[in-house]
């Protein structure tokens, strides 16, 4: 689904990323767990374009296409969909205002039919019931005031909303409380049709039982230094990532 | 990134810029009796107007220029403007309103074809210093409402006019408002009878079209013991390189248990990015709640003009009277606004709302000032106050100064006031999902404004929101 090749990027004058080589396969649930500071999330920041990372070497391939040279809109619009660390607030904008202009937006990228108001609402509305969100939030302003937990379960909405076809999660899981964990899992889960790719950072085991990866990638100081599967992050649980970077 | 997005979008062209080419009748500029009786003879005026007019002259001539606000303009010469300025055949009917007239109305989307007209607004136009063409007059007077130019009413009801003109506004009011009492040249006049409920929105559009002229319009609307009108304001200029003076005077009266909606959206041009040309409108817009229970709504949309300078107030003089003050004020390139309300409270209980947005970009200067004044009388007055600016890049500015007089202990009076920024990073979690970048800071703007959108009337609600667009983002339609 994509390709990251030699992926080199910086933030200001300090190189984050050096030489990052990622396979992300169709269909698969990957992991990426690392030391804080090692670059995870500058890796998704690059992915999705954000104005923060300048690329200096290395492509990211997704659907034959090069997202280096892409605008960010557009490569939301072709599918990728991250779920920010820290979402922003944007006071004054609507919730459900902003999430159908999304939509809308990429129903009229892909030559569909747009979703009216009405039937926007009713969708909204069932997902948000699905994430045990409380009703009001439709009609708040984006993020605007919401807690860790509620701006995490507003991610996940847009994501079952917009349906993306490549998801990166950012610490989806930090600071969420039992219930709210369990709810967003569920949300993760109902997003896998075999088809959709989704590569989530995380620190902690807990969402990993929900989720049950495929692979797990181990990142330390701007590069992938190891690939395995679910049986790495026992060794890491154990071991810590001493174990594994002396390898 | 949010500076370069708006950059772009501000690179626009001003799109009502256009200039109409009609066969004028103008006089030549300079100030003086001889102008005023000029002005008063082609309006056949009676002999009492052109003496107010006098008047109003003698005490502007002994008048200064105010300087007080944070304004900054080079001086006006009062004597190289053109004081009346109109096309030459004055129309009877529409058949008769100059074809290059009527196409530059259909060019800024009003259409003064009755058959074509949106139903349900009544309009009045005035090009330069006349009313071309006032529609659904005769339907409006079975219910016994009048809806003409200030001209008209001037010899048809000059009781009404007599009684109320100056009466919320004395002419010497300021320097500004004794100028216009002086030289106005045309404006629409409003009389809503008892118990009558104005049918429907009734809507003035202001154009200058002539090269150094002001306008000086002047609007009366007075609303009869338990009536209700709401009535919109329009206004554009053609793209000159020289400035050009609005200095229009609004005054309202509202009986006992009446109700006045007075909505305004403001497009005059803006001037060019070297903030050379455009309109400087000094504007003194006032109501009086003269009744119990009266209700005046100040709704205005500011996108254009070079420097706005008004205050839109309310008197609340009868006992639970309100006054209401919505506004968005949008300055851009080298736009300067110093604008707000004043709600003064005379009567028991009387209550005042103040809903203030004033959104700065690229080098645009945004004032908000307002005063709430709780007479001794005014036991139990209330007012809440709401001042909110939004910056967009760093090189603007957003001021606020908030006056409160209270001489009365019962009186609460709230201010809240915030500054925020659009930043880079609410404009890249947008384009995450999908929003780009201008329709983006459209969006942030249009949440930012729609307490006062909500004010609006439906039909002006879309055009401000268009304005908006044009003004700040892509173009639409």
């Amino acid at each position: 689904m994509m390709q990251i090749k030699n992926l080199h990027a910086k933030i200001g004058e300090k190189e984050i990323l050096k030489g990052v080589n990622l396979a992300l396969e169709k269909g698969k649930v990957h992991v990426l767990m690392g030391t804080n500071g090692s670059g995870k999330s500058t890796l998704t920041k690059a992915i999705v374009g954000h104005y923060d990372v300048s690329v200096t070497a290395g492509t990211i391939e997704y659907k034959g296409k090069n997202l280096v040279d892409m605008p960010a809109e557009e490569r939301a619009l072709e599918g990728v969909f991250l779920s920010f660390q820290n979402p922003i607030e944007i006071p004054g904008v609507n919730n459900a205002y902003f999430l159908r202009a999304a939509l809308n937006a990429k129903e009229k990228y892909r030559g569909e039919k747009e979703t009216n108001a009405a039937e926007f609402l009713k969708l909204m509305r069932a997902h948000a019931q699905k994430l045990g969100m409380n009703p009001d939030m439709i009609s708040r302003g984006l993020n605007d005031g919401f807690s860790g937990g509620e701006k995490k379960r507003n991610e996940i909405l847009q994501m079952e909303i917009l349906q993306p076809d490549m998801i990166l999660l950012d610490e989806i899981d930090s600071g969420l409380d039992i219930d709210a964990l369990k709810a967003v899992s569920q949300g993760i889960n109902r997003m896998k049709d075999g088809e959709r790719t989704f590569l989530v950072i995380t620190h902690y085991k807990r969402i990993l039982d929900y989720i049950h990866p495929d692979y797990v990638h181990i990142f330390q100081d701007g590069q992938v230094i190891k690939n395995g599967g679910p049986e790495l992050v026992d060794v890491l649980e154990s071991e810590g990532y001493q174990a594994i970077v002396k390898d | 990134m949010a500076e370069e997005a708006v950059e772009k979008i501000l690179a626009q062209e001003y799109q009502l810029g256009f200039t109409t080419d009609v066969h004028e009748d103008r006089v030549e500029p300079g100030l003086s009796v001889a102008v005023l009786e000029f002005i008063s003879a082609k309006k056949n005026e009676p002999q009492w107007m052109l003496d107010l007019r006098i008047k109003a002259l003698q005490k502007w001539e002994k008048m200064q220029e105010p300087h007080w606000s944070q304004l900054e303009y080079e001086p006006i010469d009062y004597q190289s403007i053109s004081y009346f300025a109109a096309p030459k055949k004055a129309p009877n009917s529409l058949d008769e309103v100059d074809e290059n007239i009527l196409e530059a109305y259909e060019k800024l989307g009003i259409p003064l074809d009755e058959q074509k007209m949106l139903q349900g607004i009544a309009v009045d136009a005035v090009f330069d210093s006349v009313s071309v063409k006032t529609t659904y007059t005769e339907a409006l007077k079975e219910k016994g409402i009048i809806f003409c130019s200030i001209s008209e009413a001037i010899v048809e009801y000059p009781e009404l006019v007599q009684e109320y003109m100056y009466s919320v506004v004395p002419m010497s009011d300021n320097y500004f408002a004794a100028l216009n009492a002086a030289v106005f040249t045309d404006g629409t006049f409003v009389y809503i009878p008892k118990g009558v409920r104005c049918p429907m929105e009734l809507s003035t559009y202001f154009r200058i079209n002539a090269q150094n002229t002001g306008q000086f319009e002047r609007t009366l609307i007075i609303a009869d013991e338990g009536s209700y009108v709401s009535y919109n304001e329009g206004c554009s200029a053609p793209q000159r390189d020289e400035n050009q003076l609005h200095a229009a005077v609004v005054e309202l009266i509202a009986k006992k248990d009446a109700e006045i909606k007075y909505s305004t959206i403001q497009n005059w041009y803006p001037g060019d990015e070297n903030g050379k040309g455009g309109i400087y409108n000094f504007v003194t817009k006032r109501g009086i709640c003269e009744g119990e229970n009266a209700k005046i709504s100040w709704t205005q949309v500011e996108t254009g003009s070079s420097i706005t300078w008004k205050y839109p107030s309310c008197i609340l003089k009868g006992d639970n009277s309100v006054g209401e003050f919505y506004s968005v004020a949008i300055t851009s390139k080298g736009q300067q606004a110093d604008t707000g309300t004043k709600m003064i409270h005379l009567g028991k209980n009387t209550r005042s709302t103040i809903v203030s947005k004033g959104i700065s970009a690229m080098q645009g200067q945004n004032s908000y000032r307002g005063l709430v004044k709780v007479a001794p009388k005014a036991s139990g007055a209330r007012n809440f106050s709401q001042c909110d600016s939004l910056l967009i890049g760093s090189t603007c500015g957003a001021h606020t100064f908030p006056y409160l007089e209270s001489q009365n202990a019962t009186a609460q009076i709230e201010h809240e006031a915030t500054t925020s920024k659009i930043s880079d990073e609410q404009l890249m979690y947008l384009r995450q999902r999908c929003i780009g970048e201008e329709d983006g800071v459209s969006m942030i703007v249009h949440g930012f404004c729609k307490e006062v959108f909500a004010q609006l009337p439906m039909e002006f609600a879309v055009e401000a929101k268009e304005l908006l667009n044009l003004t700040l983002e892509g173009s639409v339609g």
